[in-house]
């Protein structure tokens, strides 16, 4: 499997989960992926740009194209060095909330994805990675 | 900050979403109209979502939020225009949206809301 | 190890390379008889998969074929084996474009140094290894060019097999025929979802009475289906559920939280109530108003 290309960005001001938005749907196109299928995508990152935004203190995101074959994926990496998750199960049970939205964020992403991973350490940082495969 | 235009038809409220909103609009979008709802003494209220590619969680919280508080100030609130592959996302992601009716179009929208209303008065 | 100075290929190809390249058509050939392929571009790909073959060899690099400096042989066995693929030609076939290289090039190699053994042996062995490794990549290209083929075929099957029909204005029906995967369920209710977008249905009805089996994944895609068209502003009625789909719909605890009926008919019906339709009779002719048109 290679990374065909990678693009990353600034999480760190409200505007920013526009950019997100935008920039992950223009390398969905790019990877051909369906308008459902990009969607998906979008919505999840949005929702976890947001959680960088919010509960980590801001932070990056990194995009890259892969291709395995003749497969072709993206993944999204959202890296933070905010507060950390200390219950990683528990945020990830639908409804649970920390800060009152509406508790679907990491769960949410998840159900959206075809592959997920987050790694947080309280007090270091967190890292989410979102990917869909075509 | 931009500002999403809310206009009047009769004794109805009209939006229609055309920006890809970021949190602190969609919040200003919510006050605005609980105000004008007020203000007016809308019965109804329009949001037209069909220039949304995307529907995520806190687009759908202030949905539901303006549902519910037109419920209180006695206006009902119908969505149109979902497109199709929001509307997969959403059930996906597990949105629920509730107390938020939907309607295909600004004109079944309108249809709806009249329904809505005159049922209501019919109870009362 | 082979390094460029003491493998002959090279300079080989250089001082044969019209010998060779005609008696490597004659295998080709005789081992494709009674294929219609057009001699002009079998010459073409030949004469630049032989000509690729001794530039790279310059390099005296022979393990490793995906390197640069073999890219334009790759690139040459790519065409012949998409051109191959596309007109059903099998993997063997187009296998045969490198292996068939062989017979006369060993024989060009025998001529050369017939009696240095040692050499001869050395010199047939790097050969071999390099056109194994090429057949096998023609192989493997061809393999993805197929399944593109198929997966192309899939789609347009896909398209022309499930139509969206409009029973009524404001009513659509979707009659699913034949046994559904995952993956046609999918691009069928986006289709779905689309058409009651476009036509501003109010009520989709969705037949599966030609649907053999529903697994779950199958059952989960049509409640997601309904779920969306709910939430667009839409409601589905689903229709044509036999016994034994609705057995295995309980069997694999599929809450079904949709309204459902035997027939279209009955769901067609339902969906017109829905509307606030009737249907009523015309009035029969009368007695009197049939004798006058028989008069005329």
């Amino acid at each position: 499997m290679n990374i065909e290309k990678s693009t990353t960005m600034p999480v760190k001001a409200a505007e920013d989960v526009v950019r997100v938005r935008q920039a992950v749907r223009v390398q969905a196109v790019d990877a051909g992926f369906s308008l459902v299928d990009q969607t998906k995508l979008v919505t999840a990152a949005s929702e976890i740009a947001r959680n960088t935004l919010e509960y980590g203190g801001g932070g990056d995101l990194l995009i890259e194209t892969l291709r395995d074959g003749v497969r072709r994926g993206l993944r999204l990496t959202f890296t933070d060095q905010g507060p950390g998750i200390a219950d990683i199960p528990r945020a990830m049970t639908d409804g649970y909330t920390s800060g009152g939205g509406l508790g679907l964020g990491l769960s949410g992403a998840k159900r959206l994805s075809n592959e997920f991973d987050i790694q947080s350490t309280p007090g270091k940082g967190t890292r989410v990675m979102l990917g869909r495969w075509r | 900050m931009e500002q999403i235009p809310i206009m009047k038809i009769g004794d109805c409220l009209l939006v229609s979403i055309q920006v890809d909103m970021h949190d602190r609009l969609a919040m200003a979008l919510q006050d605005e109209l609980t105000g004008k709802v007020v203000e007016t003494r809308a019965r109804g209220v329009m949001i037209d979502i069909s220039a949304l590619e995307i529907v995520d969680s806190f687009i759908g919280r202030m949905l539901n939020n303006i549902a519910a508080m037109t419920r209180v100030l006695d206006a009902v609130t119908v969505v149109v225009g979902m497109r199709p592959a929001v509307a997969i996302t959403l059930v996906e992601l597990g949105l629920q949206l509730t107390g938020v009716k939907t309607a295909l179009n600004v004109d079944s929208g309108l249809a709806l809301i009249r329904r809505l209303i005159d049922d209501e008065e019919q109870a009362d | 190890m082979a390094t460029a100075e003491n493998v002959l290929l090279p300079q080989l190809i250089a001082k044969h390379r019209d010998a060779l390249l005609a008696a490597w058509i004659d295998q080709q050939r005789a081992a494709n008889r009674g294929s219609n392929e057009d001699q002009a571009e079998l010459r073409d790909y030949s004469a630049r998969f032989l000509d690729s073959l001794r530039a790279a060899a310059a390099t005296g690099q022979f393990e490793d074929i995906a390197t640069p400096s073999w890219s334009e042989a790759r690139h040459v066995l790519e065409e012949v084996s998409r051109a191959r693929a596309l007109r059903g030609a099998t993997p063997t076939q187009t296998a045969t474009f490198v292996f068939s290289l062989k017979a006369p090039l060993f024989d060009l190699l025998g001529r050369e140094l017939g009696k240095d053994a040692v050499a001869l042996a050395r010199e047939v062995w790097i050969i071999t290894l390099l056109l194994d490794k090429f057949g096998l990549y023609t192989t493997e290209v061809f393999q993805k060019s197929r399944e593109g083929v198929i997966q192309r075929q899939q789609d347009e099957l896909l398209e022309l097999s499930t139509p969206v029909v409009t029973l009524w204005q404001g009513v659509l029906a979707l009659p699913l025929i034949g046994t559904l995967d995952s993956n046609r369920t999918q691009v069928v209710m986006e289709n779905l979802l689309q058409t009651i977008v476009s036509t501003g249905a109010q009520i989709a009805i969705i037949d599966i009475t030609g649907v053999p089996t529903v697994d779950t994944l199958v059952a989960q895609h049509l409640l997601k289906t309904v779920s969306a068209a709910r939430l667009m502003g839409a409601d589905c009625i689903i229709s044509g559920i036999r016994p034994q789909i609705a057995q295995t719909i309980v069997h694999l605890g599929v809450e079904l939280n949709v309204v459902s009926k035997a027939t279209m008919a009955d769901a067609f019906a339902l969906a017109l109530r829905r509307l606030g339709k009737t249907v009523v009779d015309r009035a029969k002719p009368t007695a009197q108003a049939n004798d006058a048109k028989l008069a005329e």
